[in-house]
């Protein structure tokens, strides 16, 4: 009787692993962390390179608008999560013509940033200490622009519900280190099939919310979820940024080599028209 | 009311003006812009340094790796009324898979320095800078040929410059300045003349170390600030400027270091005609060398220092040399700069201040600036350029130039 006792728990236990494992599975799907950082993949770096025209719309409480229109070309260097290149060439508007941009950024690690000022022809470093720091002017920083460590955040998630007919995630991310952000909290609506946020929204130190992010239009390229129009609205000034990505390609075989002094000191027109 | 409808007009052209376009597949890119820039001085009167108004276009072509580029100023500056035309830069390039050529006027910069230049041995403008000009003014184009070569090991830039052209100094009747010979009207230029032997040369190698960008540098030309000698020491009736023959070897690297940007840079300038530092008129041998630091401390404002040094050798022929009279060079020349910059509005409003300061010759200039972005294509700028120190130290002598500037440019 013992014997058969001993043999039933040790041929169940298996299952009840299983049963056990099924069950953490089904409540939480997920970890937070890791659809955090499977969303970060999807949205920051899809394809090992991206080529996109980039138009943005900054515009006023009282509607006036600024243009800046470049082109982006980005590179992963390993696979997600890790180094990347980036490279752009702005068009718009005429007082940074033909300026040239390149970011290496490095996971955990301030990224190297280089500028290239055509009117002296001097290339210069930036120092990239502040991602907080706005992107050109607009109301993304340069942390919204190129992802911000996973791992800076403790990340939980909230619920999961319909967000604009899509079955999203909802996930409450804090930062570890209070002034490595300007938010005191994020919440982002993070779609359960591609991945990407479809909304953020972000609060300020004294829990108001302040910046709201929307992915207004996704679109598949090349089967990868794109988000090709987006807005970053700070909903305490009223001060809004479009941004629209045109003539988006992926895997386009960008060399290595585009990412130096050389290229940011004469474009490569391949790549930037 | 003639003048505004016009300047308007001339807006609306100008829009118009802005062009990309591609024709049988050459790309065509026009632009540009009107500016009106004003310095009226601050001390000592209220005339003006600089008051002008000014219009540049910039006209780019290319087809299938070759380019061309101008860029072309005209100009009246009411100060000397006249109306001017300068071409800035006019070349043509040629791209090929791990070579280009540059060929005709253009600018080049060199070093990591900023506002300090040792290895940037290629001409400058200083009279733009301190009147208040935009800093693109600061460099000025050279006729030259340029070839780089790109290899997996090093990058390597090399320049011939058959056409000499000197530094633009501050000097009168705009600028009230110290001059030791200032009884001595008669004054000749001696300019290297255009030959194979006078060809300037400079060679730039570069590569990224561990994340850090170095280059190693090498001149062989002319000190592009004149040396100065009487005819007749004695009893002087003319002075002859001149350029005497300078080689400069050099290096430098600049990477992220403690949050920040950090810059080394140094050079050894063999002065090729007073190697033994006894000719008074020319500079003798000297080390330069700068350290630098720029960090971003807080959102949208970043702060770089740099610490500059000059040490003369020969030092002590320099002195038994010196004519009577004339102001002593320190054997150790120190210069500090500051940094602030601010923005502020989305970018549209940058407050900026820079400062020279020399702890050895106790001499200064400040440079506080606002820019504000109006529109995409309209910006203006209101700044000032104090100097300060001994009459005889370098910014010193520019002291009854204190100057406020305004810029407004429209940008097509």
């Amino acid at each position: 009787m013992r014997k058969i006792l001993c043999s039933i728990v040790i041929l169940a236990f298996p299952f009840f692993i299983l049963i056990l494992s099924h069950l953490s599975y089904s409540q939480a799907n997920l970890p937070a962390d890791e659809i955090i950082r499977r969303s970060q993949a999807a949205f920051y770096y899809p394809g090992t390179d991206m080529k996109a025209k980039v138009l943005m719309k900054l515009v006023t409480k009282d509607g006036r608008e600024r243009i800046r229109d470049f082109t982006m070309l980005r590179k992963n260097l390993d696979k997600e999560g890790g180094e990347q290149r980036y490279f752009i060439y702005f068009y718009k508007p005429p007082d940074v013509k033909d300026m040239t941009f390149m970011v290496w950024k490095y996971p955990g690690k301030d990224d190297d940033r280089w500028l290239f000022i055509p009117a002296i022809k001097l290339v210069k470093r930036i120092a990239a200490s502040d991602k907080r720091s706005s992107f050109v002017g607009s109301d993304f920083s340069f942390e919204d622009v190129s992802g911000r460590d996973a791992e800076e955040d403790n990340h939980s998630l909230l619920k999961e519900e319909m967000f604009n007919g899509k079955d999203t995630y909802v996930i409450k991310s804090v930062p570890k280190n209070e002034g490595s952000a300007d938010y005191s909290y994020k919440v982002s609506w993070i779609d359960k099939e591609s991945l990407i946020p479809l909304k953020e929204e972000y609060y300020d130190k004294r829990g108001e919310l302040y910046k709201v992010f929307t992915a207004d239009v996704v679109k598949e390229i090349q089967d990868f979820p794109t988000v090709t129009k987006r807005t970053m609205k700070n909903v305490q000034s009223g001060h809004r940024t479009e941004v629209t990505f045109e003539e988006v390609g992926y895997n386009n075989g960008i060399g290595d080599e585009i990412f130096s002094e050389r290229y940011l000191r004469n474009p490569p027109q391949k790549w930037i028209r | 009311m003639i003048k505004v409808v016009g300047l308007l007009f001339f807006f609306l052209s100008s829009s118009v003006l802005a062009l990309d376009v591609s024709l049988h597949g050459v790309d065509i890119s026009l632009g540009g812009f009107l500016q009106g820039n004003y310095t009226p001085r601050i001390v000592d009167g209220n005339d003006f340094i600089l008051a002008e108004e000014r219009f540049q276009l910039k006209l780019e072509a290319s087809y299938s790796g070759v380019s061309i580029f101008t860029k072309t100023d005209v100009f009246y500056d009411a100060v000397g009324n006249e109306v001017g035309f300068d071409i800035r830069e006019a070349y043509l390039d040629y791209f090929s898979k791990l070579w280009d050529v540059r060929v005709g006027r253009q600018i080049i910069t060199w070093g990591v320095g900023d506002l300090i230049f040792i290895n940037d041995v290629f001409p400058k403008d200083f009279a733009a800078f301190f009147e208040g000009r935009p800093l693109e003014y600061l460099k000025k184009g050279v006729d030259a040929f340029k070839f780089d070569l790109y290899l997996n090991v090093i990058s390597m830039e090399f320049i011939l410059i058959p056409i000499f052209e000197r530094d633009t100094l501050p000097s009168p009747p705009r600028f009230i300045i110290f001059d030791p010979f200032s009884q001595i009207k008669d004054r000749e230029i001696e300019e290297p003349k255009t030959n194979l032997e006078n060809t300037q040369i400079a060679l730039r190698l570069y590569r990224n170390i561990l994340g850090f960008d170095a280059s190693l540098y090498i001149y062989k030309g002319f000190f592009l600030i004149p040396a100065v000698e009487p005819d007749n020491l004695a009893s002087p009736t003319k002075l002859i400027l001149f350029f005497p023959r300078l080689a400069v070897y050099g290096a430098s690297l600049q990477g992220s270091v403690f949050s920040g940007v950090l810059s080394l840079e140094g050079a050894y300038y063999d002065s090729l005609d007073d190697r033994n530092g006894d000719d008074p008129a020319v500079t003798n041998s000297q080390t330069k060398f700068l350290v630098g630091f720029q960090r971003e401390l807080w959102r949208d404002f970043t702060a770089e220092f740099q610490y500059s040094g000059e040490y003369m050798y020969e030092y002590g022929e320099y002195l038994q040399t010196l004519p009577p009279g004339f102001p002593k060079q320190d054997r150790f020349r120190q210069l500090m700069t500051l940094r602030l910059t601010q923005f502020l509005r989305y970018q549209t409003l940058r407050l900026s201040f820079f400062a020279f300061f020399s702890p050895s010759g106790k001499d200064y200039m400040l440079i506080p600036e606002v820019r504000y972005n109006i529109t995409d294509h309209l910006w203006a700028a209101l700044g000032a350029n104090i100097f300060g120190g001994k009459e005889t130290t370098f910014f010193g002598q520019l002291d009854k130039n204190d100057n406020v500037y305004i810029v407004l440019r429209y940008e097509f």
